[in-house]
C-alpha cells in the first residue's frame, strides 16, 4: 500500500493532464472543432473587417455644365472607390436613391459652380450622406475632399500656397486597417476558444459523472484545477501563436516587436482566461448553463476589450470594468508588439494585471470546487 | 373474443443497424388482458423490440401490427392505441406532476377540464396526490418512474409497452408499480414490461426470452422453470464461510449455476447431472442440503448455458488486506441537513474488515446521502465518518487514498481507450513507473481486457464495462471498497460474474459497502443496513432481518418481503409516535 | 383509423410545456433578457465608433506668440484632451505606450515659418496608426483646429476653389449609437432565435424526452411548432423591449412604423430559428449544438451582416458569402426602418432573401427530423 497522502504530487498530475488531453483531442469532431473554425474566422473576418470603403455607388445631380462639374464627373468616374454613378435630373431623386440605400452619398453640382471658381470664388458643392452607414458614410466624404482637394489645385495651380501642415502616421503609414484588425482578431479567437473548452470540463464530467470519480480519489482539488488548466492553456498557447503566424506570414503584417515577451504574455493571457472558464465550470451543473454562461461573459468581454473600439472612449465605469478583462490588456500587448515594438516595461505594465486577473480567477474556482463537496 | 384476443402480432421481423444485428427474425404474438414480459440479457434486442412496436423504429423486413394497425404503414394509429415507458425517464423535470400529466393528456387529445375524475384515479393509482405540484426532477427514482406510467396510461391505450420500468426502483415502489399493472391487465389491457430482472419476469403472465436478437421461448415463465425441477438446490446455514464454499459450488463440474442467500448457498445441477457431488460437498462443510423449488432465473441462465465459474482470477492475485484496526469503516451521529431538511439523521455503525455490508433503503430514504458522507464525496453537518481509521475530514487525501469507489453509471472517460482508462486510475492513485505497469498487467490479465485495449469504453459490451469499471476502482489495491449501485440494470450472468469478483475480493479481506435496490444483490451482503426517512431502522444480517419480518401471512418471507414490512412496521410506528403526541 | 395530421390542442400542450420550460430555467432567462439589454448597452456607451476625448500631446517647441496661440486652442477644444510639452521625446514615448493617440509639433522655427512661405510645413502632426480610425480621426480634427486658427488669425490663406457641404441625413450629430443599437437588435435576435433553439432541441434529444413526445399522436409539425412558438415570441418580446430601450433610453428616433418594425423582425425568425433547428437535428448534442451556433450564426451575424464593418469594402469572395447571412438582410432594414422611414423598396428584397433563407434551413430540418428514431 503506497502511503501517498501529500496534498501534491506529480504522479497524479500527470495521470489527469494526460486524461484531459486525451478528452479534448482524441475524438476528430473535437479536434476539428477547437482548431479549424478559429483559423477559417481569422481568414474571413480579416478580409470582412474593414474600414476602408470600395464598391460603392454614387448620385450626381449635375445642373451646371460648365468645365469644372465635367472635370469633377470624369474624376469620380475614375475614382477606385466607386463602381457605379447614377445621374439623376431633380433633387427628389437625390433623395430617394439614398433612401432606397442604392447610392451612399449623392453630389448636388449648383448651375453657377464652374462661373463660380472662373471668377475666382469659391464653387459650392451640397453632399448628402447616408447617415445609416455612419461610418463608411464619414470615409466616403473623406473621398471625396481628397478628388475636391485635387481639383483646387490645379484651379490654382499658379498660386503659391503655404502648405500648413504635414501628416506622417506612425507604425502604419497608409492606415492600413487589417495590420490592426488581425493581432486583434487572433487574441479573440483565442479567448473565445479557451474559454469554451474551459468552461465546459467541469461541468462535462459532472454530468457524465465520472468527477464523482476524481473526487473520491487521493487527488486535491488543486491538482484537478491544476490538471484543467493545462492543457487548455497549451491548446489556447499554440492557437495564439499558430494565429500570430498566420498575421506575420500571410498577412504580411511587420513585426517589430520581442517576439519571447509576445510568448510569455500570450501564456499569461490564456491562463488568466481559463481561470475565468473554470470559474464558469464550477459554479455550472449542467453544460447548457456552462456554455450560455461562458457565452453571456465572453461576448460582452469582447465588446469592452477595446477591440472594436478604443477603450478610452467609453464612460469611466466601463473604462475601469475593463480593466478586469485580460483581453483588453493583451490586445494592448500584441497589437504593440506587432506594430509598436513595445518595451518591456510597457509589456509588464500590462502584464501584471494578467496575472492577477489568473491568480484570484484560478483560486476563485478552486474554491467552487471545494464548497460544491460541503 | 378469443378469435379477437390478439394485441400484437409480430412476422418475421429484422433488424440490423449499421453493423450489429439487434433482431433477427422474430416472431411472436402478446395477448390482450395479460401482462406479457420480455426478458433477456443486455444487447439481446428488447429495446429494440419496443421501439419497433411503438413505431419509432422501422423494422428491416417482417411485419408487425399492434391493436390491428400495421407498425409502419399505419405509424400514426400506433401512436393512438399505445402508450409507451421509454427507458430513460422520458419526462420533463422542469415540470411540475400535473404540469407532466396535463401535457401527455392534451397530446392524447383529451379535454383536461373534462377528465378531473379520471386525473383523480391516476393520482390515486399512483399515490402521486400529494405531490402534484412538485417538480418532476425533484422526485424520488419510484415516483418517477410511477408518474411515467401514469402520463403512459393516459387516453386508456388498449396497449402499454413498458421498458425496464424497475430499474433503480426501491421494493416498496416496485410492489406499487405491480400492483397498478395488475389491475390494468385485468382490465383487458395487454401490457408489455420488458426488464433485465428474472424475478420480474417470473411474476408476468408470458414470457418472451430473447437472446442475441432470436426468441429462445414464448410461453408461461412456469412452463419453462419446470424443466428445471429437481435441480435446483440449497445448503443451509454455511454460515460464514459460505464466500468460499460458493466458490467451490461454483467450481464443481456438475453445478451449472449458484448464489448466496443470507446463510445459504443456492445451487443449480447441470441437466442430467447428478446430486452427489454437492452431497459430498455438504457434508465435508457439515452444511444440510435440501432441494428447493426452481426460479425462473434458474431457467434462463441453464438456457442460456449455465453462469461463471466461482474463482476470480483478479482477487488471486491481490496479496491479503492487512489492517492496524479490525473496524475497516465507522461513523457516529452522523447527519447531513440541507436547509431545514435531514437528509440523514444520526446515523451510527460500524463496519468490520472482509465484512460485506449493504444499506438498503426507499428512494430518498437518505440512502446515497449516507453514502456519500461515508466515500468523502460530501461533507457532513454534524458526527464524523472513518476509514481505516483516517478521519475523512481530516485527513482527506490519506483516507481517500485507502478506499476504492464503483459508481453505478461506471464513470469512465469514453474518450479515452480502455488502455489510458487503466492508466489514468493508476496515475490518479499515485502508482507510477514499474509499479504502475504491474497492476495494470495484473488488471489486463485477471479480467480478460487484452482484446479491448484500444477500444473506447463506450463501445464495450455491458460485462466488459463493468469489469472495466470494477478494475479502475480496485487498482490501488484499497482495503475497501464502495459500489454504489453497481448491478443497477445489469443481466443476471453479468451480475454473477461481478459478484464472484467481489467475493473474492472479500475473501481477501477487502471490506465492500455497497448500496442496492436489488434484494437479490442484499442477500449476498454480511450485514445490511436499512434507512428509511433519513434514520437507520435496521441493521443486521440478512437471514435475521428476514426472520423479523414472519408473520402469519407470509411464513416464509423473501428479503424482499422483509424489506417492505419493515419500512412499513416504521411507518406504523411514525403515525403511532405523531398520534400520541397530539 | 384516421388520426388529425394537425391539432390545435396539442399544438396548444406543447406550446405550454416549452413556455414552462424556458421560464423555468435561470439560463434561458439569462440569454433572453439579461444578454439582451447588456449588448445592447454596451453597443450604446462601449462600443463607440465616434471618437471622443482622444488624448494628444502638444510639443511647442517655440514660445512665439502666434505659437501661444495656436497652443491656446488646441488646448480649449472640445473633443481633445491636451497634454503639453516642451520636447517631443517626452511624448513620443507616450505615443508608443498608447497613453497619447499622436501629437502635433509647432516647431521652433514656427514664426519665420509662417511668414517666410518657403513651402516648409508649418505644423507636423503625429499619428498612432496602429489605430487606424483613430489615427484619421487626430489627423483630421487637428488640421481643422489649425485650419480655424489660421482663418482667425488672418493668415494669407487662399480661399478653395472648391467647398463641400455634407450633410449626413438621417443622423446629422453621426452618432454611431444610432446605426449600432438598431443592428444590435439583430445580434439580440440571432442568439435568441439561433442559438438558444439549436441547445434547447438538442436537449430534448439528449435527455431522451424526445422518445416519449414522439410516442404520442403528436406529428413532426406540432412537434417542431411547438417547440419554436415559445422561443418566436421570446424573441419577439426582446424585440420589443430592444426597441423599447433604444427608442427611450439610447433616443434612437423610430421614423418608421412599428408594425414594419415587428412583421420585419418576424420574417426574421424565420431563418434564425430555422438554423438552430436544423444545426440541434443535425448534432442532437449540446456540445457541437454551442459551437456550431456559435460559429455559423452569433459570429457572422456580428461580423459579416454589415452591423460593424461594411459589406461594400469586403472583397467578392467574402460579400458571396454575406448574402448567406440572414442578418445581413435584417441589419440593413432595421437601421432603414429606424432612422429612415418605411421604405418598402429596401424591406421587400430583404423580406424575401430571409424568407428564401428561412424555407431553406426548415425544409433541411424537417428533413432532418423524421417522426422516428431512425438515422
Amino acid at each position: 500500500m503506497t502511503k501517498q497522502s501529500s496534498s501534491f504530487s506529480i504522479v497524479r498530475l500527470r495521470a489527469q493532464f494526460i486524461k484531459e488531453v486525451f478528452s479534448v483531442l482524441r475524438d476528430p469532431r473535437s479536434r476539428m472543432v477547437i482548431f479549424a473554425p478559429p483559423l477559417l474566422q481569422l481568414l474571413i473576418f480579416a478580409f470582412a473587417a474593414t474600414l476602408e470603403v470600395s464598391n460603392v455607388e454614387l448620385a450626381v445631380y449635375n445642373q451646371d455644365s460648365g468645365r469644372w462639374s465635367q472635370e469633377l464627373v470624369m474624376r469620380l468616374d475614375h475614382a477606385d472607390f466607386v463602381s457605379n454613378i447614377h445621374y439623376v435630373g431633380k433633387s427628389s431623386d437625390l433623395q430617394r436613391l439614398i433612401n432606397e440605400g442604392k447610392v451612399i452619398a449623392g453630389i448636388q453640382v449648383p448651375i453657377d459652380f464652374s462661373r463660380q471658381i472662373t471668377a475666382g470664388a469659391s464653387g459650392q458643392l451640397q453632399v448628402l450622406i447616408d447617415g445609416r452607414r455612419s461610418n463608411s458614410g464619414q470615409i466616403t466624404f473623406g473621398y471625396l475632399s481628397a478628388i475636391v482637394a485635387d481639383i483646387s489645385a490645379e484651379v490654382q495651380a499658379e498660386q503659391s500656397q503655404i502648405t500648413p501642415v504635414v501628416v506622417r502616421h506612425w507604425f502604419n503609414p497608409n492606415l492600413n486597417y487589417r495590420w490592426f484588425i488581425v493581432p486583434g482578431l487572433s487574441g479573440i479567437l483565442a479567448f473565445f476558444s479557451a474559454l469554451m473548452i474551459t468552461s465546459l470540463s467541469i461541468a462535462r464530467e459532472r454530468e457524465l459523472g465520472t468527477f464523482d470519480q476524481l473526487l473520491v480519489s487521493p487527488t486535491s482539488t488543486a491538482e484537478i484545477i491544476i490538471s484543467k488548466s493545462l492543457p487548455a492553456l497549451a491548446i489556447g498557447t499554440l492557437l495564439g501563436l499558430l494565429m500570430i503566424a498566420a498575421a506575420v506570414f500571410l498577412f504580411q503584417i511587420p513585426f517589430s516587436g520581442s517576439f519571447w515577451l509576445l510568448l510569455i504574455s500570450i501564456v499569461l493571457f490564456i491562463l488568466s482566461v481559463v481561470g475565468i472558464g473554470l470559474m464558469i465550470s464550477a459554479i455550472s451543473s449542467t453544460q447548457q448553463q456552462a456554455i450560455l454562461g461562458a457565452f453571456a461573459i465572453g461576448v460582452p468581454a469582447v465588446l469592452m476589450s477595446g477591440f472594436a473600439t478604443p477603450v478610452e472612449n467609453m464612460p469611466m465605469i466601463l473604462q475601469a470594468l475593463a480593466q478586469a478583462i485580460p483581453l483588453t490588456h493583451f490586445l494592448v500587448i500584441v497589437q504593440g508588439s506587432f506594430l509598436k515594438a513595445l518595451t518591456p516595461s510597457d509589456i509588464l505594465a500590462n502584464v501584471w494585471p494578467l496575472l492577477v486577473i489568473a491568480v484570484v480567477s484560478l483560486t476563485l474556482a478552486t474554491l467552487f470546487v471545494r464548497r460544491r463537496l460541503e | 373474443m378469443l378469435a379477437n384476443n390478439t394485441a400484437v402480432v409480430i412476422e418475421g421481423v429484422n433488424k440490423h443497424f449499421a453493423n450489429t444485428k439487434a433482431l433477427r427474425n422474430l416472431s411472436a404474438t402478446i395477448q390482450y388482458g395479460q401482462l406479457t414480459g420480455i426478458a433477456g440479457p443486455d444487447g439481446a434486442g428488447k429495446t429494440t423490440l419496443m421501439r419497433i412496436l411503438t413505431g419509432l423504429l422501422e423494422p428491416n423486413a417482417g411485419h408487425a401490427t399492434v391493436a390491428g394497425f400495421d407498425v409502419v404503414n399505419n405509424n400514426e394509429a400506433i401512436h393512438v392505441v399505445t402508450g409507451y415507458m421509454p427507458q430513460r425517464f422520458g419526462l420533463y423535470e422542469d415540470l411540475t406532476v400535473m404540469e407532466n400529466m396535463r401535457l401527455y393528456a392534451r397530446l392524447r387529445g383529451m379535454n383536461v377540464a373534462e377528465h378531473t375524475e379520471l386525473f383523480a384515479e391516476l393520482l390515486e393509482f399512483t399515490r402521486l396526490g400529494p405531490f402534484t405540484e412538485r417538480l418532476a426532477g425533484k422526485l424520488s427514482g419510484g415516483m418517477k418512474q410511477k408518474l411515467g406510467l401514469a402520463c403512459a396510461l393516459m387516453a386508456r391505450p388498449k396497449v402499454l409497452l413498458l421498458d425496464e420500468p424497475a430499474v433503480g426502483v426501491d421494493p416498496v415502489s416496485r410492489q406499487d408499480l405491480w400492483r397498478m399493472v395488475q389491475a390494468l391487465t385485468d382490465e383487458g389491457m395487454a401490457v408489455v414490461w420488458s426488464t433485465a430482472y428474472l424475478d420480474e419476469a417470473e411474476r408476468c403472465d408470458t414470457v418472451l426470452l430473447l437472446n442475441e436478437g432470436q426468441l429462445v421461448f414464448q410461453g408461461p415463465p412456469e412452463e419453462l422453470t419446470n424443466r428445471l425441477v429437481g435441480r435446483s438446490f440449497r445448503l443451509e446455514n454455511v454460515g460464514a464461510e459460505r464466500r468460499a464454499v460458493l466458490a467451490e459450488v461454483l467450481n464443481l463440474p456438475s453445478v451449472s449455476d449458484g448464489v448466496i442467500q443470507g446463510a445459504a448457498v443456492r445451487a443449480v445441477l447441470r441437466k442430467d447431472a447428478q446430486v452427489n457431488e454437492l452431497q459430498q460437498l455438504a457434508n465435508r462443510v457439515q452444511a444440510t442440503i435440501q432441494e428447493v423449488p426452481p426460479r425462473f432465473e434458474d431457467a434462463f441462465i441453464d438456457l442460456l448455458g449455465g453462469g461463471p465459474g466461482g474463482t476470480s482470477a483478479l482477487a488471486e492475485r491481490l496479496p491479503k488486506v492487512e489492517l492496524a484496526s479490525n473496524i475497516a469503516v465507522s461513523c457516529k451521529h452522523l447527519t447531513k441537513r440541507f436547509g431545514d431538511f435531514t437528509a440523514t439523521n444520526n446515523v451510527s455503525f460500524e463496519v468490520q474488515k472482509g465484512e460485506i455490508f449493504g444499506l438498503l433503503g426507499p428512494n430518498g430514504a437518505g440512502k446515497s446521502t449516507t453514502f456519500k458522507m461515508l466515500c468523502g464525496l460530501m461533507k457532513p453537518t454534524a458526527g464524523e465518518a472513518h476509514v481505516v481509521g483516517l478521519d475523512l475530514r481530516k485527513a482527506t487525501g490519506a483516507a481517500k487514498g485507502q478506499l476504492g469507489y464503483m459508481a453505478q453509471k461506471f464513470s469512465l472517460y469514453g474518450l479515452l481507450s480502455v488502455k489510458q482508462n487503466l492508466e489514468f486510475s493508476a496515475g490518479v492513485y499515485g502508482l507510477s513507473g514499474a509499479k504502475q505497469r504491474q497492476r495494470i498487467a495484473e488488471m489486463i490479465k485477471g479480467f480478460a481486457l487484452e482484446p479491448w485495449l484500444n477500444s473506447s469504453p463506450d463501445s464495450l459490451p455491458l460485462g466488459f464495462k463493468q469489469r472495466l469499471a470494477l478494475a479502475c476502482a480496485v487498482m490501488h489495491q484499497p482495503p475497501v471498497l464502495f459500489l454504489d449501485e453497481p448491478t443497477s440494470g445489469v443481466d443476471p450472468i453479468t451480475r454473477r460474474e461481478f459478484w464472484t469478483h467481489i467475493n473474492g475480493l472479500a475473501r481477501k479481506g477487502v471490506t465492500i459497502m455497497v448500496t442496492t435496490h436489488f434484494m437479490d444483490e442484499a442477500e449476498y451482503c454480511d450485514r445490511v443496513a436499512l434507512l428509511h426517512r433519513s434514520e437507520l431502522i435496521a441493521l443486521d444480517t440478512p437471514d435475521a432481518l428476514k426472520r423479523s419480518a414472519i408473520t402469519e401471512q407470509c411464513p416464509d418471507p423473501t428479503m424482499e418481503d422483509a424489506f417492505i414490512y419493515l419500512v412499513e412496521a416504521a411507518d406504523l410506528a411514525d403515525d403511532l409516535k405523531k398520534q400520541g403526541g397530539v | 383509423m384516421k388520426v388529425k395530421k394537425f391539432d390545435l390542442k396539442r399544438l396548444g400542450a406543447l406550446v405550454y410545456k416549452e413556455s414552462l420550460q424556458a421560464i423555468r430555467d435561470p439560463s434561458t432567462l439569462l440569454i433572453a433578457f439579461v444578454l439582451p439589454v447588456v449588448l445592447l448597452f454596451l453597443f450604446a456607451y462601449a462600443v463607440s465608433l465616434d471618437v471622443r476625448d482622444v488624448r494628444i500631446g502638444v510639443v511647442q517647441e517655440s514660445n512665439s506668440a502666434p505659437a501661444q496661440q495656436l497652443a491656446a486652442a488646441f488646448a480649449s477644444t472640445r473633443y481633445l484632451n491636451v497634454t503639453m510639452a516642451q520636447d517631443r521625446r517626452e511624448v513620443a514615448e507616450q505615443v508608443v505606450s498608447g497613453k497619447l493617440r499622436g501629437f502635433v509639433v509647432i516647431p521652433q522655427d514656427f514664426e519665420q515659418r509662417l511668414h517666410s512661405q518657403n513651402g516648409l510645413p508649418l505644423i507636423q502632426i503625429i499619428t498612432d496608426g496602429s489605430q487606424p480610425n483613430t489615427a484619421n480621426y487626430v489627423a483630421n480634427y487637428t488640421q481643422g483646429v489649425i485650419q480655424n486658427w489660421g482663418a482667425g488669425a488672418g493668415m494669407k490663406v487662399a480661399p478653395a476653389a472648391i467647398e463641400l457641404e455634407p450633410r449626413y441625413w438621417f443622423n446629422a450629430e453621426l452618432e454611431s449609437r444610432r446605426s449600432l443599437v438598431p443592428g444590435a437588435i439583430a445580434i439580440v435576435m440571432t442568439i435568441i432565435g439561433t442559438m438558444l433553439t439549436a441547445l434547447v432541441v438538442a436537449r430534448e434529444w439528449e435527455r431522451g424526452t424526445m422518445e416519449a413526445v414522439m410516442s404520442t399522436p403528436a406529428s413532426v409539425v406540432e412537434i417542431l411548432i411547438g417547440k419554436l412558438l415559445p422561443y418566436f415570441v421570446l424573441g419577439m418580446l426582446a424585440t420589443l423591449g430592444a426597441a423599447a430601450l433604444a427608442i427611450f433610453v439610447f433616443n434612437v428616433p423610430l421614423r418608421g412604423s412599428l408594425a414594419a418594425l415587428l412583421f420585419l423582425s418576424a420574417v426574421f425568425m424565420i431563418p434564425a430559428l430555422g438554423q438552430g433547428l436544423l444545426i440541434s437535428s443535425v448534432t442532437r448534442n449540446q456540445f457541437l449544438a454551442a459551437q456550431i451556433a456559435l460559429f455559423s450564426g452569433f459570429l457572422p451575424a456580428f461580423m459579416l451582416s454589415g452591423f460593424l464593418y461594411e459589406i461594400d469594402g469586403m472583397p467578392a469572395p467574402i460579400q458571396f458569402i454575406t448574402w448567406f447571412v440572414p442578418a445581413r438582410y435584417f441589419v440593413s432594414s432595421l437601421k432603414t426602418v429606424f432612422l429612415v422611414g418605411d421604405i418598402w423598396a429596401v424591406f421587400w428584397p430583404n423580406l424575401l432573401a430571409m424568407a428564401a433563407i428561412g424555407t431553406f434551413f426548415f425544409v433541411l430540418a424537417k428533413r432532418a427530423t423524421r417522426k422516428n428514431l431512425e438515422g
